[in-house]
């Protein structure tokens, strides 16, 4: 998988600060999930044999991002599992906020198979951008780690 | 960015000497209701000067009820929205709490053990001892242990009666509590305000070490600064062994704080508070959010207490299954147990009278002096022991707590060593398994999950913890009693 492109790793002292692009905010989103996983490990070699739901509302699309991590970061420690595709089914503004319904695809965390990278410990608002342009999106921000 | 800069301060802060080690931030900004304070030598300022560091602790000193001053520690280092390394206390009654100024990982903290064997005795033993430890310790991603289940109403428990709820089940020994801050509990607890979510993985994390800069090492004593103090904390000689277990709260601690500060960002509006960063997110001390926040801060206090504890048990049947004979025969003693990240109720002496106030400390050690009422009845003569760990492969400080530390940091001193160089930089710059072959060069087993994480927390990346434990020494808000160096790392 080509991961040019989907995100990058900026310099942060003491946490993990990621950009993510896409050309939709929903495409970004997904990038941005497939950074954090990049983050704890090589999402190269996670098969898409499961798939789970992931449905997330929140009162903008700050909230939104920072919900949509959240929830991938607790199934993966709940269910122990890790994701390496995202499909954004919808990503609407509901008029009283915002609704993500999503797929993750993945499999069972093996530490034989799986690279053990860094565990992510939270999701932050910190240095948070959401930066739209003409036909491009871009999300910062920072992982506790 | 450059490499080990964090971002550059909206404006420069202005900064008054006081002596080598005490700045002033004046009151330059509308909203301060108080200065700032920060503790450092010229050379760890000239570091909090290239990001956030000091311009946080002014925006800290913005907090309604906040007194004295904003306190910034040799470590400090750009956090979110407070810094990292800092005290602030708030009135009781006026004040505010804020999970911000507390920290994602809720008590975060150090335990040390101490043993009756010197290095050159525990040397032909070391790798094993390091190899059962790591098999018997659940680190890095995504580990845990299969044979320690605990249930969704085993976990209130533990909770609420925190390190005793262990004890009481065979983990651990009687005396354990005793040398534990808040001896091991805190009582304010309420698991109701507690999510779901934060318990579901709470669940699957109870007794693990976590990855990143949690770690777990076997130490020998290096040199003793203090003796009297030292032999009172059980620290008798020059190459004695120690253990020392760095980790926190896990994802319960981390998902109470993220749920909390979505709590006080309603509070922020609902109460009127202004605050020159939203990251400061709080509600007043008096309010139904901040007393739901306390008690859901004090299961995660609770839940990191025990989840070193632990851990504790089983370093000690690591010991057991080495040498086959009891842990007991090894001394393998807890010296004290301190947290790093928490807010406590406590009284001050502030501006010639008693209050009580809401002392939060983020990236702070408690360091009390010798008869507070707070600390164990076999130490009360000589203080408070500080834990300060290193970085990977370098040293670990005991210090005492100190009247000083009372009169000029809300009883508090520095927690660790900070780091200099980002983590891809540190990537960029070295690979994990040279930096395991040089920890090995030195004679310092290595057990580690993830060579990535072993790139990533190379020592050279880290701020020289020996300056930040002078700074406090020299400062007098801690001063030092042991110097503690690793001769088995292992970390997740």
């Amino acid at each position: 998988m080509d991961k040019t492109g989907k995100f990058e790793f900026l310099e942060h002292t003491a946490d993990v600060y990621i950009a993510a692009h896409g050309k939709t905010l929903a495409e970004a989103f997904e990038n941005a999930a497939l950074a954090m996983f990049e983050v704890m490990t090589d999402t190269d070699k996670v098969a898409q044999t499961e798939e789970d739901t992931v449905e997330v509302e929140a009162e903008d699309e700050y909230a939104l991002l920072y919900n949509w991590l959240e929830a991938l970061l607790v199934k993966f420690e709940t269910k122990s599992r890790l994701y390496s595709k995202f499909a954004i089914a919808s990503l609407e503004d509901t008029g009283e906020g915002f609704r993500i319904k999503a797929t993750a695809h993945g499999e069972a965390f093996n530490p034989e198979k799986h690279t053990q990278k860094v565990a992510v410990k939270a999701v932050t608002y910190h240095r948070m951008e959401i930066i739209k342009e003409l036909d491009k999106v871009t999300l910062e921000f920072i992982l506790d780690i | 960015m450059g490499e080990g800069e964090g971002r550059p301060p909206p404006e420069k802060v202005p900064l008054e000497k006081l002596d080598d080690c005490t700045w002033r931030i004046p009151k330059y900004r509308q909203g301060m209701r108080v200065p700032g304070m920060v503790f450092a030598n010229q050379a760890l300022l000239e570091k909090m000067q290239t990001d956030r560091t000091l311009w946080q602790c002014a925006n800290v000193a913005h907090l309604p009820g906040i007194y004295k001053y904003a306190v910034t520690l040799p470590d400090g280092h750009e956090g979110y929205g407070f810094p990292i390394g800092g005290v602030a206390a708030t009135d009781y009654d006026e004040g505010v709490i804020s999970p911000g100024g507390v920290g994602y990982d809720i008590n975060c903290g150090v335990r040390l053990l101490t043993t009756n064997l010197t290095e050159q005795e525990l040397r032909p033993k070391l790798a094993q001892l390091a190899g059962a430890i790591f098999e018997n310790v659940p680190s890095g991603l995504g580990s845990r242990r299969k044979d320690f289940n605990v249930s969704a109403g085993d976990l209130d428990r533990l909770v609420t009666e925190g390190v005793q709820w262990l004890i009481d089940r065979g983990l651990g020994w009687a005396e354990d509590a005793e040398h534990c801050e808040e001896r091991g509990c805190m009582k304010n607890t309420n698991p109701d305000k507690v999510s779901a979510t934060a318990k579901n993985r709470g669940l699957t994390q109870i007794g693990t070490l976590g990855s990143g800069n949690h770690f777990l090492e076997i130490q020998k004593v290096d040199k003793i600064y203090d003796e009297r103090k030292a032999k009172t904390f059980g620290i008798e000689e020059k190459n004695q062994v120690t253990v020392m277990i760095h980790c926190g709260s896990r994802g319960y601690g981390h998902q109470v704080c993220s749920d909390y500060l979505r709590v006080m960002e309603h509070a922020v509006q609902k109460y009127r508070i202004n605050l020159p960063d939203r990251e400061l997110a709080c509600a007043p001390g008096n309010s139904s959010e901040a007393s739901d926040y306390f008690q859901a801060m004090a299961c995660a206090v609770n839940y990191a207490f025990s989840n070193r504890q632990a851990i504790m048990h089983w370093v000690r049947q690591s010991f057991q299954q080495v040498y086959h004979e009891d842990a007991e025969k090894f001394g393998l003693k807890l010296v004290y147990d301190v947290a790093h990240n928490i807010a406590k109720i406590e009284t001050h002496q502030i501006n010639g009278g008693k209050k009580k106030v809401w002392v939060h400390r983020k990236g702070a050690t408690r360091a009390f002096p010798p008869g507070s009422a707070e600390i164990p009845a076999d130490y009360r003569a000589e203080g408070q022991p500080v834990l300060i760990p290193g970085s990977m492969g370098t040293s670990s400080w005991v210090l005492v707590g100190s009247h000083k530390a009372m009169e000029l940091t809300f009883g508090s001193t520095a927690h660790g060593a900070g780091r200099m160089m980002s983590r891809s930089a540190a990537k960029r710059k070295w690979w994990g398994g040279d930096i395991k072959t040089g920890l090995e060069k030195r004679g310092i087993v290595v057990r580690a999950a993830s060579t990535v994480v072993l790139a990533e927390e190379a020592d050279p990346a880290y701020k020289n913890v020996d300056v930040v434990a002078d700074v406090s020494d020299q400062v007098g808000i801690a001063t030092k009693v042991a110097r503690l160096v690793p001769i088995a790392v292992v970390k997740g």
